[in-house]
């Protein structure tokens, strides 16, 4: 096989594919994508659930359905891709080493590489929850993918730990293929799921949500025989006394989402502590030239259609780098300041002959928010919403010629009324 | 009297749903969406049911229903769907089985 590409990318899901398309269409056509699963697609092969697109497509999509758009893409455009490959490590002088059934282990270069390896669940270790180790116990995406692309169900008396989507979204969908689902526990004092899926995944079955809820402790031998859930503290301590009891067969985690970034390290790529992902400029080009990253693995979204979004300034600056060579850099940072919890891209060239959207998000729930954008002092944008809340990203648009005339670095601020 | 929690956007409304001399009296709501929300909800509220049917020779088929159906025939739509199969090859958009409680039960993937 051929052994340099101008531009590989590393994983072909959401991300990987919208990158791929926006390289090619940008002017570079010698591009390979490397996946590891049977297909293109990513985890939206799994999210057979609706309502992907709305914001891109104005329309209501299935996971499939998404993806197929862009997988016919891929394909039209003859895009080459490799699947059941796996890739072991990437250096920073993009040279990628991958392993499939055909060619063994073997490394490919790349003038540029797009990282776009997703997230990984967190799982039961993480959390140190009590008890045996049964059977039965499944992160939701293991679940998802056992139902809905393996097609049997993992168990019929379920509880849930954690309300974040994909919990909520398989607590209806055991629900409608026979379980029983008795119980989601957040430990949190609020949902990290959208509202809707509270309603249309909980509500709609009458599946009760305990806040500031978690498992104590899990009961079985071979399989799980059952759960007790108590009731925490400010301190997120359990408080003796308010223990619930439920039989069960199945423990489903859904506690939040990490972004896989072990190939990332390999090449040296500096990491945020705050996203878990790169460090990237507007360009969503690493601390390594030359390596760009996008999606899940960059920051964990909410929405799909803002995946595509940012793959495709990835592909578009990786095919900008390919054809135009290493451009010179003259960053100011973007800095977190009261009640935010990260901002994306951590770096904004002066330069930019661009409008650049930083995406961030809240620690806490906000009412009647006031979002600014200051440097030295002085507001370069301001804007008011309703409510932001922590399970939704937000945005704000920053305009060229407002980036142009910045002289120091900015802060993201959101403050309630 | 009955609460719902609006989904229209993040705010996530209560609305107090209360019956008077037999027409619904809406409360709770912060815009003109909301009450909309709250309305159908009470008088038939809609979903899309998704799910997955066996393909022959192995594996599944996410499938859909082409509009949303109420609610109450969520179960009955699961059922049908349940006792269907496809057989490739199935393009996104064929109709698996018609007219199912009012929608179509259509492919949601190519599969070749």
């Amino acid at each position: 096989m051929k052994k340099n590409y101008d531009i590989i990318i590393i994983g072909g899901g959401p991300a990987g594919l919208a990158a791929a398309i926006s390289a090619y269409d940008n002017g570079v056509k010698d591009v390979l994508i490397l996946e590891r699963e049977k297909c293109l697609g990513g985890i939206l092969n799994q999210c057979i659930h609706n309502g992907f697109g709305l914001s891109r497509f104005k329309e209501s999509l299935t996971g499939p359905e998404y993806a197929e758009r862009f997988i016919d893409g891929v394909v039209d455009r003859n895009i080459e891709y490799l699947t059941e490959t796996t890739v072991l490590s990437i250096s920073d002088d993009k040279k990628v080493t991958a392993i499939n059934s055909d060619e063994g282990i073997f490394t490919v270069e790349g003038k540029a590489v797009v990282l776009s390896m997703g997230c990984r669940e967190r799982s039961r270790g993480a959390l140190n929850v009590a008890g045996t180790r049964p059977a039965g116990v499944y992160s939701a995406g293991t679940a998802q993918k056992y139902v809905n692309i393996l097609g049997y169900m993992p168990g019929r008396s379920v509880v849930i730990l954690g309300s974040g989507d994909i919990g909520l979204i398989m607590a209806r969908r055991m629900t409608l293929e026979g379980a029983k689902v008795h119980a989601v526990c957040e430990i949190m004092p609020h949902s990290s799921g959208l509202k809707r899926n509270i309603v249309q995944c909980l509500d709609d079955f009458d599946i009760p949500l305990y806040l500031n809820h978690t498992i104590t402790n899990i009961e079985g031998k071979d399989r799980v025989t059952g759960v007790t859930i108590s009731q925490v503290d400010e301190n997120k301590k359990p408080i003796k006394g308010t223990e619930k009891h439920f039989d069960c067969d199945t423990v489903l985690f859904s506690v939040g989402l990490i972004p896989e970034n072990e190939l990332s390290k390999t090449a040296g790529v500096e990491l945020s502590m705050k996203t878990k992902g790169a460090v990237v400029d507007e360009t969503r080009e690493t601390s390594v030239d030359g390596i760009f990253a996008c999606g899940n693995v960059l920051q964990v979204h909410d929405l799909v259609d803002f995946v595509s979004e940012e793959a495709e300034i990835a592909g578009k600056y990786a095919a900008e780098y390919v054809l135009f060579g290493k451009k010179d850099k003259d960053t100011i940072n973007t800095n977190c300041g009261k009640n935010v919890s990260y901002v994306l891209p951590q770096k904004v060239n002066k330069s930019s002959k661009e409008n650049v959207k930083l995406f961030f998000r809240v620690q806490n729930v906000i009412k009647d928010a006031t979002i600014t954008v200051t440097c030295n002092g002085q507001t370069v944008l301001s804007k008011k919403k309703k409510i932001c809340v922590p399970g939704e990203m937000e945005t704000a648009l920053l305009l060229a010629n407002k980036i142009n005339e910045l002289n120091g670095d900015i802060t993201v601020t959101v403050e309630g009324n | 009297m009955r609460e719902l929690t609006c989904v229209e956007c993040p705010m996530g409304c209560k609305i107090t749903v209360k019956t008077v001399d037999g027409k619904y009296e809406f409360s709770g709501y912060s815009c003109p969406r909301g009450k909309m929300y709250a309305e159908n909800e009470v008088v038939d509220p809609k979903r899309v049911v998704t799910s997955t049917v066996k393909l022959v020779g192995g594996g599944v088929l996410p499938v859909k229903t082409d509009k949303p159906i109420s609610k109450k025939d969520m179960f009955k739509v699961m059922e049908v769907i349940n006792s269907l199969t496809a057989t490739a090859p199935v393009k996104t958009g064929d109709v698996i089985k018609s007219d199912v409680y009012g929608a179509n039960i259509i492919s949601a993937r190519t599969i070749k």
